[in-house]
């Protein structure tokens, strides 16, 4: 029951775009078609997933035994950089059509918020307000979750976003200010879903 | 002189948030009242004013290849250093902007004045852009902010203005956040399209 509870509300209730404010950029940047929104939901579920297990692993075994989390943010941030670089390197060796159709996104992902602040909620126990103990495997379940919000939320954007362009929009609101009221609606529209989560937890 | 025209260029014309569009998810996250909003950009900007600084005086020992991941570093340790102070002298605010105090690290304003001008420009010069570019982001989340709190709530800085039954409760939550940011941005379009 636990992990079908992290699994509803990491993609519904507290879905990481439209409500944890997580990763807006590639939101409102590669959302223009649905296509090219898919292929970044799927890399930053490949990258999130093995980034939130290896700081997991360096946050346990690496700078608690030793007193450093002080160096979280550091270290973190240069794993994910130098995480991002290997995947690119091994997926271009093993499997070029994946890399061919993730390519372009790969490399942007280092900066995407998500990636850090997932890792950084599992690492340090943040998401725990939700009362569940936390290990490997829920915090694994929990990046995969967040990452399935993740493309969830961009794909219906780019659904939405591919409509617009056939609708008459006034000057001023043209491009970023529709879009972020759009997202607006979709949001209240997540609002929706508050709530189930309790009826899952009794 | 000149130093001063970097220093409005950063507020009006280049504004991070209202203009240039980047480190969208502090701006959307942390503008839940007015003061909140105000120390998250207070915050992004005591980091930008530093890596600026450092990155500048650092920018012709630094081989091109890897100036990515050496001012990621510089801007990391910024941040840290930047933890440690707030979780010492200001717990409160620490705790209530939580995750995006590390996030800082990834917010694209930064590493892209480190790219775009500290990389290019002496260190006096690139104090003034950081002040710039960090009080355009100060103005506008303490703005934001502060149209979100009145909406949202009935107070302004923790004022209260409105009456006991005043709310409109969406504006504090996710919703509020990306319709008053597309308005604002709109109003923005609006005037630069008069001028």
């Amino acid at each position: 029951m636990g992990y079908l509870l992290i699994f509803i509300t990491a993609i519904f209730v507290n879905n990481v775009i439209l409500s944890q404010f997580l990763g807006i950029c590639p939101f409102l940047g590669v959302s223009k078609k649905v296509n090219t929104a898919a292929g970044m939901g799927a890399a930053v579920t490949f990258v999130l997933t093995l980034a939130t297990i290896v700081t997991y692993v360096i946050q346990v075994y690496l700078l608690i035994p030793y007193g450093l989390e002080y160096l979280q943010t550091i270290a973190f941030i240069l794993v994910i950089a130098a995480l991002v670089q290997m995947v690119e390197i091994i997926l271009k060796k093993v499997s070029p059509p994946l890399y061919q159709a993730l390519g372009v996104f790969l490399p942007l992902i280092t900066t995407n918020c998500c990636i850090l602040g997932v890792a950084i909620q599992v690492a340090s126990n943040q998401y725990n307000s939700q009362g569940l103990e936390f290990g490997l495997l829920p915090g694994i379940m929990y990046a995969v979750s967040t990452a399935l919000g993740f493309a969830l939320a961009m794909i219906i954007f780019a659904g939405l976003r591919e409509q617009l362009q056939f609708s008459k929009v006034p000057k001023a609101m043209q491009g970023m200010p529709i879009a972020l009221i759009t997202a607006s609606l979709l949001a209240m529209a997540f609002m929706g879903f508050s709530g189930i989560d309790a009826g899952l937890r009794l | 002189m000149n130093n001063f025209k970097i220093l409005l260029n950063g507020i009006i014309k280049e504004n991070p948030t209202l203009v240039l569009m980047l480190g969208m998810c502090p701006t959307l996250a942390t503008t839940s009242n007015a003061i909140n909003g105000m120390s998250m950009g207070i915050a992004t900007m005591f980091v930008l004013v530093m890596s600026n600084f450092i990155i500048s005086l650092i920018k012709n020992l630094v081989p091109d290849m890897v100036r990515i991941p050496c001012y990621i570093v510089v801007i990391a340790t910024l941040v840290t250093i930047l933890q440690m102070l707030m979780q010492a002298y200001v717990p409160d605010i620490y705790n209530t902007l939580g995750l995006f105090i590390p996030l800082i690290v990834v917010n694209c304003i930064i590493l892209g004045r480190a790219e775009a001008f500290a990389a290019k420009n002496n260190p006096i010069a690139s104090i003034f852009d950081g002040v710039g570019i960090g009080l355009g982001f100060t103005l506008a989340l303490t703005l934001i902010g502060a149209i979100r709190e009145f909406l949202g709530t009935g107070h302004l800085f923790g004022i209260k203005l409105q009456g006991e039954d005043y709310g409109m409760l969406m504006f504090v939550l996710a919703p509020g956040a990306f319709l008053t940011l597309g308005y604002v941005i709109a109003i923005v379009n609006k005037l630069k399209k008069e001028e």
